[in-house]
């Protein structure tokens, strides 16, 4: 399960990278008395990390003297896991997960149950933080830092000015919007769309997924596009292919159409109809939770969380952190309107079950390939 | 050499070297020596190749039949199961002992361990387990009653049966899911529903596919491999460089380049329009299909080709050819009957080692579905390196040298 | 490949159709080196070319991806990483590939095809099976996430391509060169480094360079071992591809392609001069 979050080219960062060494030396010198320790954390890489890096990173090693070592291998997160603990050499201190791996990983015992109201920061009003996180989002062994979507995108070049498509309908649609669609080599999120794009309510599709004649349903939804579609793999293909226009549509994570969009001024526009919104978050390995306490409670306060939102357009977890969201740090642009949450784009979402998913993904992928290679 | 003390004998058995040994011994024991000395040479790497690669590999080997989660995290279920015959439902022993090692489980935050091996077996394992654990704890007997009030799955005898053919510590069942196949909840070894065969078709596939990208690469190798054999060895080593550069160019760069080349807005598109070949509408599909895979796969696999080819010819002296046309034959005949099945040698290593080697790359994917090591980041690009098994590695062997 | 005076006309037509089929081959060889020089110039972060490119316009050309590159603390950590790698597994592949192969090649070698199996064998296994094999073998001994870690597996990948390539180059010895030094007088250790060395470099030579280009340009068994520490160029070019498509990682392989070719070429100018030091015209 690949999700890589990209907003701004890590390019960007790596001059600052250079400054951050000088700043940690110069931090090390100054805080050598207290014990600087480095921590291994694992994250997606690309963009995301470089958001998490000048959110919390650069702030924390300034603060602490810590080193912070960033590994890029969120997308194996639950497999590197299980692999360390196997061979009894756990050498990661914080992994960045999706929060149905750390369902997988809690009920295993590979990641240490979090106390919310002890491990975290209560929002600046003083409201507790297992009250003030979006309702629902704080897992047992889990807490989030955003919440990103799976949209899907189009070329706005590529369909007449006063014709753009805006639901997720249009993109069945080949008659009216032909053209190629590019959209993920997985179950998840493709047979969610088939089925509202079949007429089946947002609120309703994971109830209608859980029988055969739903799932049904959805392969035959999607089949009436199959020879339409273009099935990509890595996270950096849809923003590419719709700017080749090999594609009309992309299903994408909507930070990196954000970035296209943005930083590179591509013709891109969200169907924000039918988004699919999942959380992303913090888990630690079983036995790290001393080491990585201090560095917890600073990353997942409310002013980190509204930070990391400068440099890429995810939305912060908690509801105290929203309304302190500006600005783009880059170009200046209000962030609101491109968030998942943000009213308008929320209308329709659907929250990713994760419990079905952990159900059911082995066999619907399997049936989803053996669907794919007929 | 010659010494007067040597006793005079008569016969081979009597022969002795010059300290009075007899001959057949010290022979022996100088093939002993030679032998220990070869051995001794090989030793150090046959040690490393054998802690270093062997090993690991039959570790990962066991792996593929190691069962341990059943009987390890359902200690007491799985002991209980033992005398069930599998009709109806088992007896209120086992549902206590299934409570016990629910609640055991969550307490010791293992039970997700086999709640991951099940739900591989069968879809809604994973939650029925989380969920009848919470409420574990507080059951009271009768067991049976209260597992099945908690969640109703549990008076399905085919749930019952799954985790009795679990229990032990060795499993079939990966190596039955690479051939579409499965344990009906019975136990007999039956098919896949048909929206769940995927193996056997991808393995036809692959096969099609490779014979026809071996075939390619065949046709397209051997004119290449003549001239660089038929040339002077300075411009044939010169035109080496050329089949040696993709050989050696990042397989990732390759294949991204391929897309930008191929694709409907791509490099060769826009070169067929603007010479007029095809209209702007017209633009050809050629990358994310067949054509795409087979045209990538020929280049990356041509040099593989090529190499076995191209060291056969070699050896091939030119006379031959000249003593057939001068003997009458015409190009062709001298061709098809005295060059073509002296470089047969060379297609054969050739064609060997490019099916080979499009198989492993086309189903690298496929073969770890339904395995252990499915979790593992099996996207992961494979460098193509050339690799030869057995007799051909000779032709490869020759050309390495010449280099 | 001159054509004869006494060709026909048809000869001579099949000639130039014959050259013109595989200067198409060729051309299909180099296709992607021959985009892939001019897409790294590319002044934007696709990999397509633009109209501006097309147009030859200065404007659509830059430099920025090799200013990106070699600017990069990662890139230049991948690069030295690479190297040392490639460089360790290297010698450690040709010395051990070297010796067995010596052995190997002796007349009294109990069990030749056997051990012959066993030692190419890294080259035969599925790479993606040998890489989860060794990661989870290694992690038990916490070898993963180290140099050694990858070096060793890097060297036993490596030697086949050294033992294939000098017990080739042995196969033609000629064994009563070693019997005339020892009759002369010669310590083996002597015979070995005046006699046996000289005349199998070029196999120890390409066996060498082959080790060392498995080694350099490999990704799955790295993705498995290495730690963020060991990241090499073939990763970074891999995350590369997967988090971002920039043209950063076609200035890499442009250079990269660069330093093939210096290799090559000098492996060529050293078979020239190996051929010319034993007399032999170049065949």
């Amino acid at each position: 399960m690949s999700v890589i979050k990209k907003i701004i080219p890590s390019r960007s960062g790596l001059p600052l990278r250079g400054a951050l060494v000088i700043a940690i030396a110069a931090a090390g010198m100054s805080a050598g008395a207290v014990q600087a320790q480095t921590l291994n954390i694992v994250s997606w890489g690309g963009a995301y990390s470089d958001s998490q890096l000048k959110a919390y990173h650069e702030p924390w090693e300034k603060k602490s003297g810590d080193t912070i070592i960033n590994i890029d291998k969120s997308s194996n997160a639950l497999s590197g896991l299980r692999a360390q603990v196997q061979a009894g050499n756990v050498t990661w201190d914080l992994v960045d997960m999706l929060p149905s791996d750390a369902l997988i990983a809690c009920s295993e015992g590979l990641i240490e149950p979090l106390d919310a109201d002890t491990l975290f920061a209560p929002a600046p009003d003083g409201t507790p933080a297992s009250e003030d996180f979006i309702e629902g989002s704080l897992g047992e062994c889990f807490v989030p830092q955003i919440v990103y979507s799976n949209i899907v995108a189009f070329n706005t070049e590529m369909f007449p000015g006063d014709k753009q498509p805006d639901s997720i309908d249009d993109v069945f649609n080949l008659e009216e919007f032909p053209g190629k669609r590019a959209l993920q080599k997985k179950p998840i999120n493709n047979l969610e769309w088939a089925l509202v794009a079949d007429g089946v309510a947002p609120e309703d599709v994971y109830a209608t997924l859980d029988t055969d004649e739903g799932i049904e349903r959805a392969f035959a939804k999607l089949d009436t596009i199959k020879d339409s579609v273009i099935w990509w793999e890595e996270g950096a293909q849809p923003p590419q292919l719709l700017a080749d226009k090999e594609v009309a549509f992309a299903s994408a994570y909507n930070g990196r159409i954000f970035n296209a969009e943005v930083n590179e001024k591509q013709p891109f526009s969200i169907v924000w109809d039918a988004q699919v919104f999942e959380l992303d978050g913090w888990v630690v390995p079983t036995g790290k939770l001393d080491k990585v306490k201090d560095y917890l409670m600073f990353a997942t306060d409310t002013q980190r969380l509204a930070d990391q939102a400068k440099y890429i357009s995810y939305g912060p977890a908690r509801t105290s952190s929203a309304s302190l969201v500006s600005t783009h740090a880059d170009t200046g642009i209000d962030m609101k309107p491109h968030m998942p949450t943000y009213g308008p784009n929320f209308e329709t979402a659907i929250p990713k079950d994760d419990e079905f998913w952990a159900d059911n993904l082995d066999e619907l992928s399997q049936r989803f390939n053996a669907w794919l290679a007929r | 050499m010659s010494d007067s003390s040597v006793p005079a004998t008569s016969g081979p058995e009597g022969l002795t070297t010059a300290d009075g040994v007899p001959l057949k011994q010290s022979l022996n024991r100088a093939v002993r020596r030679s032998r220990l000395k070869a051995l001794l040479l090989v030793a150090p790497l046959l040690i490393f190749i054998g802690l270093a690669f062997v090993m690991p590999i039959f570790d990962m080997l066991s792996r593929s039949v190691d069962n341990p989660e059943v009987s390890t995290y359902l200690p007491r279920t799985s002991e209980s199961l033992t005398h069930w015959d599998g009709e109806g439902l088992p007896d209120e022993a086992a549902y206590a002992a299934l409570a016990q090692d629910l609640a055991a489980g969550l307490k010791a935050r293992n039970l997700g361990r086999v709640a991951s091996r099940l739900n591989y077996e069968m879809s809604g394992m994973r939650s029925l387990f989380t969920k009848s654990a919470r409420k574990a704890g507080r059951m009271e007997p009768p067991f049976k009653e209260a597992l099945i009030k908690a969640d109703k799955d549990w008076q399905d005898p085919d749930i019952w049966r799954l985790i009795k053919r679990e229990s032990g510590l060795y499993t079939a069942s990966y190596y039955l899911a690479a051939i579409d196949r499965q344990f009906s909840p019975t136990g007999e070894i039956v098919e896949k529903p048909e929206y769940l065969q995927i193996h056997v078709v991808l393995f036809i596939r692959t096969f099609w596919m490779s014979a026809v990208i071996t075939g390619l690469a065949l046709l397209l190798a051997y004119p290449v491999a003549w001239l660089l054999a038929t040339l002077p060895a300075g411009r044939g080593n010169l035109l080496m460089i050329l089949v040696l550069l993709p050989f050696w160019t990042s397989l990732l760069v390759r294949t991204t380049t391929w897309i930008a080349i191929l694709q409907q807005q791509g490099v060769l598109n826009d070169m067929l329009v603007g010479v007029g070949l095809i209209a702007e509408e017209a633009r050809i599909q050629m990358i994310y299909n067949k054509t795409g895979t087979i045209i990538a796969m020929t280049h990356i696999l041509l040099p593989f080709m090529i190499l076995p080819l191209y060291s056969v010819m070699k050896t091939i002296p030119p006379s031959y050819m000249h003593a057939a046309r001068s003997l009458g034959a015409g190009p062709v005949t001298a061709f098809r009957r005295v060059y073509f099945p002296q470089t047969l040698p060379g297609i054969g290593a050739g064609s060997i080692l490019v099916f080979i080697l499009s198989i492993a790359i086309t189903s690298r994917r496929h073969w770890w579905v339904g395995s252990p090591v499915a979790s593992l980041p099996t996207s992961s690009p494979t460098t193509c390196r050339p690799r030869s098994i057995g007799g051909w590695q000779r032709p490869l062997a020759r050309f390495c040298w010449s280099w | 490949m001159a054509i004869p005076s006494y060709a026909t006309r048809g000869e001579r037509i099949w000639h130039w159709v014959f050259c013109t089929l595989c200067a198409l081959i060729f051309l299909f060889l180099i296709g992607p080196i021959l985009v892939i020089i001019p897409l790294s110039f590319n002044a934007e972060p696709y990999f397509t070319f633009s109209d501006k490119m097309l147009s030859l316009d200065p404007e659509g050309f830059s430099l920025r991806w090799y200013q990106d590159f070699f600017t990069s603390d990662e890139w230049m950590r991948a690069i030295k990483n690479s190297i040392i790698i490639a460089i360790c597994a290297t010698v450690l592949a040709t010395v051990l590939g070297t010796l067995a192969a010596l052995g190997l090649s002796s007349r009294f070698m109990p069990f030749r095809n056997t051990i012959m199996a066993i030692l190419i064998s890294p080259m035969i296994v599925p790479l993606i099976i040998s890489a989860a094999a060794m990661f989870f073998f290694f992690s038990k001994l916490g070898l993963t996430q180290t140099y050694l870690g990858v070096i060793l597996a890097h060297t036993a990948l490596g030697i086949p391509f050294v033992v294939i390539t000098v017990t080739a180059t042995l196969s033609g010895f000629d064994h009563s060169l070693t019997r005339a030094a020892h009759s002369l007088g010669a310590s083996p250790s002597r015979t070995f480094f005046r006699i046996i060395l000289p005349l199998v470099t070029p196999g120890v030579v390409s066996g060498a360079l082959f080790a060392f280009i498995t080694s350099f340009d490999e990704v799955v068994v790295v993705l498995f071992i290495a730690g963020p520490a060991q990241t090499t160029i073939p990763i970074k070019m891999w995350s590369g591809i997967r988090e971002e498509i920039s043209p950063t990682i076609l200035a890499v392989a442009t250079l990269l392609v660069l330093v093939s070719i210096m290799l090559l070429a000098t492996l060529e100018m050293i078979r020239r001069r190996n051929e010319r030091l034993r007399g032999l015209t170049p065949s």
